[in-house]
């Protein structure tokens, strides 16, 4: 898993009552034609945050930026940022700045000339739009590059000089569309971390919108998981992946494995949950609040299921299986296993020993387990 | 070939285009002239040069030739360039008399000075009016876009002879924008219109106007309309961006639809003769009467040879231009 990217001195004003929200999204639609691509949407964040708007193609958070930053408007509901209303002001009157997915680059301005646009605007004197500049290509590591035209520059170097054209207005808000999405896979994670230390350094307030799970654990302070136009689940990295609220956030949020199944012991300090796809019950060791014949799901990630080929203790949360597939990641290993009911399971085990012959294999005869902490019960 | 009625015309002309092209490749004529050092990439490019070949660089050593000849009454009505003054020695004779008169006689140069005036204005007017109308069909809704460019192509399914005539039966002072002016009570007095500047100006614009548009369109459509909107992001008005972003990135297109305006616009010779006045010469008048009422070929020669020396220079420029803004988009 990614490494989080600020464990200590966390402020969280999100979990404080009397901290005022930088931007308050307040009930916000948007329509196009017949098709609701926001729908009713509300969301606090708070200042110096990185707030991720996490979801699939199509799910609107795209369309949600652009409306923070005044390209489309919304069909119902306002914006404040720093307490204005954002209603009816014009893109280039917000005190927003965005870097775009494409990067949108002016391909016939220099490197300079597109960093120093967005001071043009404010009709500043030219020595002083050179220095701030000089010292934002400093910042972003493209100071030798001022003179070249964007197509002269690599992907990652584009990407840069985008981040640098969005922040040297110093704006209140920056949004970022897909920040990470064109640059390759090692660049991607030094880019990751590289932006998280300017947003630290600079103190900007970050909305990014994007479709990777991984991105978004690794920027964010919160996440916004989004389907169908709608925010489905608010919250950290940890407690979006931990304590998913629903079957799509569990789903979509790193890989699990889904169970239906019925309660049939209810008591405050334990349930216990009866399901045909496991071909087995499950306990879990703290209470749920659910309707005593309702169908419940429960979600069980890879990494948090015990692979073995001696017997565990059952009945509880013990299954046997044959191993079907292995994919070894190097550092981890991924098996399915086949359980006699027909379910296919996914667990993930570090790969411990290095010899090969010490480790699980194809058709191996294998006991699945885990702990009564670790599956998630969802019902909707 | 089995399935072959499931396919449409285009992928039938495709399919039997390929067995055409493999039954080449695969002939033993072909094989023998690859193993000699032959490749079809040699072929595919001597074709359009072939063509330039035949049809340019031939007709103008031809015209050259002539321009450097002397008159003489006879057919060819020009004296040839080389003779066999003994057994051993063939004298070549340059005239460059005609390119001398051309310096000598105002009537050249002004001519020549009338045409690019004309020529270069009308190049501005077709600018001034085909840019709003190239940037409203780029930023239409897509759906009308082809019917869009269809409207301006379609003139030239009418004879371009056929739209000028027409343009006189409209300028005349029996004409129908008179007889409506005269109707509504705007005028009381026919306007001369016909043979006058303003009816050069008039067809040369109308004629040529779509070969600015098409060019413009096609620059202002590709564009990407993100830019607009980073730089509405960055503080700048929508008017400014327009002259920052929109325009500078458009100017391949004005620059080739202003060489497809402006270049056959100097030689224009029907527009002035049927809508302009016996006052007005242009560069086509002139090589008109040279050929045909002086049956002086040589100076006709020297004329066209010294009007394509004058086309060349914005040729280059726009060559130069062009290839830099390849290579900015790579």
């Amino acid at each position: 898993m990614a490494p989080q990217a600020r464990p200590e001195k966390k402020i969280e004003p999100w979990n404080d009552p009397n901290a005022a929200p930088y931007v308050r999204i307040e009930r916000i639609t948007k329509k196009f034609g017949d098709f609701t691509a926001v729908n009713d949407v509300s969301l606090k964040i708070y200042k110096g945050e990185i707030f991720c708007l996490l979801g699939g193609s199509g799910c609107g958070k795209t369309t949600l930026l652009r409306m923070l930053a005044g390209f489309e408007l919304p069909t119902a509901g306002s914006i404040f940022i720093d307490g204005q209303d954002m209603t009816g002001i014009p893109p280039y009157e917000r005190p927003v700045n965005m870097m775009f997915q494409s990067y949108a680059l002016f391909p016939h301005m220099s490197v300079e000339k597109n960093v120093g646009f967005g001071l043009e605007q404010e009709r500043l004197p030219g020595a002083e739009i050179r220095k701030r500049v000089a010292d934002m290509l400093a910042i972003v590591k493209m100071g030798e590059y001022s003179k070249r035209k964007p197509h002269q520059l690599s992907g990652g170097q584009r990407q840069r000089v985008a981040l640098a054209r969005a922040l040297i207005k110093q704006p209140k808000l920056l949004l970022l569309d897909e920040p990470l999405g064109a640059l390759d896979k090692k660049l991607r994670e030094h880019t990751q971390f590289e932006l998280v230390n300017i947003q630290e350094e600079l103190g900007v307030t970050f909305v990014v919108v994007t479709h990777d799970q991984e991105e978004a654990m690794t920027l964010s302070s919160r996440i916004g998981v989004m389907n169908h136009g709608e925010i489905v689940q608010v919250g950290t990295a940890a407690e979006v992946y931990e304590f998913p609220n629903s079957r799509f956030v569990a789903d979509f949020v790193g890989s699990v494995n889904m169970f239906e199944g019925r309660m049939i012991d209810d008591e405050p300090d334990y349930v216990r949950i009866q399901s045909d796809e496991l071909g087995g019950t499950v306990l879990i060791d703290h209470g749920v609040s659910a309707a005593p014949s309702a169908t419940v799901w429960v979600a069980l990630r890879p990494e948090k299921i015990m692979i073995s080929r001696d017997p565990c203790e059952g009945p509880d949360n013990c299954v046997r299986g044959v191993v079907k597939d292995i994919a070894y990641h190097g550092d981890l290993s991924t098996y399915l296993v086949h359980l006699p009911v027909g379910k296919i399971v996914r667990v993930t085990q570090p790969n411990v020993v290095r010899k090969a012959e010490a480790r699980i294999t194809w058709e191996d005869q294998v006991y699945l387990h885990w702990h009564a902490s670790s599956p998630v019960v969802v019902t909707q | 070939m089995a399935g072959q009625g499931y396919l449409t015309v285009g992928e039938r002309i495709s399919v039997s285009l390929a067995r055409f092209l493999h039954g080449i490749v695969s002939s033993p004529a072909y094989r023998w002239l690859r193993r000699h050092g032959f490749r079809g990439r040699g072929l595919v490019i001597a074709i359009p040069y072939l063509w330039l070949l035949s049809f340019f660089v031939i007709p103008f050593v031809i015209v050259l030739k002539i321009s450097f000849s002397e008159t003489q009454l006879g057919i060819p009505p020009y004296a040839p360039l080389w003779q066999w003054v003994s057994e051993q020695a063939v004298a070549i004779k340059l005239n460059l008399a005609n390119f001398m008169f051309l310096f000598e006689d105002r009537l050249y140069y002004s001519a020549y000075l009338n045409s690019m005036k004309i020529a270069f204005f009308s190049t501005l007017l077709c600018l001034l009016i085909g840019y709003p109308m190239a940037y409203g069909m780029a930023r239409a809704p897509a759906a009308w876009r082809n019917v869009l460019v269809m409207l301006v192509i379609l003139p030239f399914w009418t004879s371009f002879l056929l739209r000028v005539y027409a343009w006189i039966a409209m300028l005349r002072t029996d004409g129908v924008i008179n007889d409506v002016l005269l109707f509504l009570g705007v005028i009381d007095q026919p306007l001369v219109m016909l043979q006058t500047d303003f009816a050069i100006y008039l067809g040369i614009v109308y004629s040529y106007l779509p070969f600015m548009v098409l060019p413009l369109y096609a620059n202002l459509e590709k564009m990407d309309l993100t830019l607009l909107e980073a730089a509405a992001d960055l503080g700048c008005r929508p008017a400014k961006a327009f002259l920052r972003i929109t325009l500078p990135l458009s100017f391949g297109g004005i620059l080739a639809g202003s060489l497809l305006v402006f270049v056959p616009a100097v030689g224009e010779f029907v527009i002035p003769a049927l809508l302009g006045g016996p006052d007005q010469l242009m560069i086509g008048r002139v090589l008109w009467d040279e050929f045909f009422l002086n049956r002086d070929w040589p100076v006709a020669s020297a004329v066209a040879i010294a009007m394509l020396v004058l086309l060349v220079a914005p040729i280059m420029i726009f060559n130069y231009v062009q290839g830099r803004q390849m290579g900015a988009h790579r």
